[in-house]
């Protein structure tokens, strides 16, 4: 904590310099514990997966919202990492400004852009499709909890069909969200992107790979990573991996990669659970649990979404699960170079 | 050696001169040919930066916040609705200290729709905490934009060119531009303290609960009151350099035994002055033009009144519902200052509306009348309105008896 004005120097009372620490550290943290966020936020540990894998040789541009708000408040800060947070609707915009700078200047160093669904899908969504257009060298990396969580769980344009949120609360005529969650992958993979792909926090081997995988790409790409708020969809903090995991395996959230807009790389998908065991984890779906016609036509609805999205994905698969542990001890170390 | 120029071409020439490393760009009318001309330079190999196209004024003003706060020299331009929708990113830039510089092409706010000039664009974001300086002609605009840069870099504060719409932009000009050999010896390279660096990791933009916010509006305000220091600073090494000075803060031109003063802003001071020399037969006025509209230089705006009876703002902007913007600044400037002259308040050339030189004389017909003019829209044509709009002058100018 208090990066702005501890960084090289020892603390009181402490014997070890922060560059000693950071050069004796076994593997490199850009974002780092005494953060703000709810028990089980699955922002909070994307990011750190995220910032891991990226290395330290990276600068972060951050939209408003939960991720800004618990990672610092002046004069703490989680982030070990360069990092700057303008406005809620202009990430993109923002790290496109850093790359350009980076690149007028000769250095290296990758920009990522972090931001939830609110600042990808709808508000921030301009500025991300300019920045891919322009095909700016940034991950952008989308936090996706399905709704406004830091302003009290308000439906996006994320949020899934019959969730309930306070703007689309459940009640005698409504059951939930109308719409449907929208396809941002595809939205953004139609910009001609390099490398878009989706990861859930439940698969965090999968989500560094991916993480990497972007990083060596010299261009606009773009991970969407599925990232459950206890808080919003109201299950117990200790379950957000669960009901993660489940997010994948009823096919709800297919774990994907698109290059150039074609589908190179899929998650299978071993034994397909029901949605009804995603749906009831989640006190957001809980009205449709409901013994009435429309709650149980909702039910169809959303199983028949999950196959789907099996079906069009071929998602079906054989063979194990990857391993959570493959690729752990290739994360990025720290070194005197980022002390 | 002085050349013909358009002045969107002087300024984007300026800029080139100042070596930006990124400049991000979106059209609007009265700017575009600025942004026009520097890709021009760009694509000529004449300007050596990153010219990033973007998809709204909302991010060409992140751009250059985003390159700036990486540690590049950023600049962007844009006029009216463009300057509206940018105001967000605008105040964040200063409440982040962010030293970049903006052309703003000025031009009126919709609706109704108008693509020409006055001033109700730069006034709308007067409050961002950016400096504001106004050009009285296009060789100031290239002078100004050069100092800007400097100014920028010697306050972490943006700084805010306001140059007006066609006036400026879109007229031929005998320009001086400077050597580069000249630029170089007045604007060191670009060197931002809290760049973003791996090697030195800082968080910018962090939350502020209500323990740190106040000091850190505190800290801002009293950056942009002391940039007065560094825009006089500028404007007397650039004299140095080019042999051309701007003002300072602000320019004052007239006997010294004048009794009326006219203070105005940006180019409606070439036609006061022209109308003061043609019109011989009538009191000669101090004109005072305030370059530096933010920070608001009260104090040299006091002096630069001593001896006045009378002072009659002229401004291209209003707040409806209460008065002229600047009018009411000038006011509390002057408030409880002994011998201080009486002010009126009139907003003229809105839209784009011509101020002719008769301007001048209804200027001292007002400052001579008994009745004070609160605040009235100087060159309103009545009969073209609806009965229910034709109130008359004397309900919009309040007369409050004479304060001299």
């Amino acid at each position: 904590m208090s990066a702005n004005s501890t960084a090289g120097t020892p603390a009181a009372g402490v014997s070890i310099s922060l560059a000693e620490l950071r050069e004796n550290q076994p593997r490199f943290q850009g974002f780092v514990g005494g953060h703000r966020a709810c028990v089980g936020c699955g922002q909070a540990l994307a990011a750190r997966l995220v910032t891991e894998a990226a290395g330290p040789d990276v600068a972060v541009a951050n939209a408003t919202g939960c991720l800004e708000v618990f990672s610092t408040a002046w004069p703490d800060s989680a982030w070990r990492v360069p990092w700057l947070h303008s406005l809620f609707e202009n990430a993109g915009a923002i790290a496109s400004g850093m790359e350009a700078a980076f690149k007028a200047r000769g250095q290296s160093t990758k920009v990522l852009a972090f931001a939830g669904d609110g600042g990808t899908f709808d508000i921030g969504f301009q500025s991300l499709s300019g920045m891919i257009e322009r095909n700016h060298n940034v991950l952008y990396v989308c936090y996706d909890n399905e709704a406004y969580m830091n302003t009290g769980v308000q439906r996006s344009s994320s949020t899934p069909h019959a969730a309930a949120t306070t703007t689309s609360p459940a009640g005698r005529d409504r059951l939930g969200k109308r719409h449907m969650k929208k396809d941002i992958l595809q939205i953004v993979a139609a910009h001609h992107m390099p490398y878009a792909a989706t990861a859930s926090v439940a698969y965090p081997s999968d989500l560094r790979k991916k993480v990497r995988r972007a990083m060596e790409i010299e261009g606009s790409t773009f991970l969407l990573v599925h990232s459950p708020c206890p808080l919003g969809w109201r299950h117990d903090g200790a379950k957000s991996i669960e009901v993660a995991r489940l997010a994948v395996t009823t096919g709800l959230v297919p774990i994907i990669e698109l290059e150039r807009g074609a589908l190179t790389g899929s998650m299978p998908i071993r034994e397909q659970r029901p949605v009804i065991e995603y749906l009831r984890a989640q006190g957001r779906f809980q009205h449709l649990f409901a013994d009435t016609a429309e709650a149980r036509e909702e039910l169809e609805h959303i199983q028949a979404l999950a196959d789907y999205n099996i079906e069009r994905y071929g998602l079906r698969g054989s063979g194990n699960d990857a391993r959570d542990t493959e690729g752990a001890d290739t994360v990025r170390r720290g070194g005197v170079r980022w002390a | 050696m002085r050349q013909a120029l358009e002045g969107s071409q002087a300024i984007a020439r300026a800029v080139a001169l100042c070596r930006p490393n990124v400049v991000s760009a979106y059209p609007i009318t009265p700017q575009t040919h600025i942004v026009e001309n520097i890709a021009k330079l760009v694509a000529d190999g004449e300007l050596k930066c990153e010219y990033v196209s973007v998809e709204s004024e909302h991010s060409a003003a992140s751009v250059a916040l985003g390159a700036a706060a990486a540690g590049a020299r950023a600049y962007t331009a844009s006029a009216s609705q463009g300057i509206l929708l940018m105001c967000e990113v605008l105040y964040d830039i200063a409440g982040l200290r962010i030293p970049m510089v903006l052309t703003c092409a000025n031009r009126a706010v919709s609706a109704p729709l108008s693509i020409w000039n006055d001033h109700q664009d730069s006034m709308a974001v007067r409050d961002a905490g950016w400096i504001q300086l106004f050009c009285a002609d296009n060789q100031e605009a290239v002078d100004t934009t050069i100092q800007a840069f400097r100014i920028a870099q010697d306050t972490d504060l943006p700084v805010m060119v306001c140059v007006d719409g066609f006036t400026l932009t879109h007229t031929l000009e005998p320009i001086d531009l400077p050597t580069q050999q000249q630029v170089d010896g007045f604007l060191p390279p670009f060197v931002f303290a809290r760049a973003l660096d791996p090697r030195k990791p800082l968080s910018v933009g962090t939350l502020a609960t209500p323990e740190w916010f106040t000091e850190a509006r505190h800290s801002h305000h009293g950056a942009v009151l002391a940039a007065t220091d560094a825009i006089v600073a500028a404007d007397r090494d650039w004299q140095q350099v080019s042999g051309r000075g701007c003002g300072g803060l602000l320019q004052v031109d007239g006997p010294a035994d004048a009794r009326i003063g006219i203070l105005c802003m940006g180019s409606v001071v070439g036609t006061l002055q022209d109308a003061r020399d043609a019109m011989p037969e009538l009191p000669s006025a101090r004109i005072i033009r305030l370059r530096s509209f933010r920070p608001f230089p009260a104090q040299a705006l006091r002096e630069a009144c001593a001896g006045l009876d009378q002072v009659v703002v002229l401004e291209r902007a209003l707040s409806p519902g209460a008065m002229g913007i600047v009018g009411a600044e000038v006011r509390a400037a002057l408030y409880g200052v002994a011998g201080a002259p009486r002010v009126q308040s009139v907003a003229a050339g809105l839209g784009g509306r011509d101020m002719p030189l008769t301007l001048y004389a209804q200027l001292i017909a007002l400052a001579q009348a008994p009745a004070t003019t609160d605040f009235a829209i100087l060159d309103v044509e009545l009969d073209k309105l609806p009965a229910a709009d034709r109130y008359p002058e004397a309900a919009v100018a309040v007369s409050s008896g004479d304060r001299s």
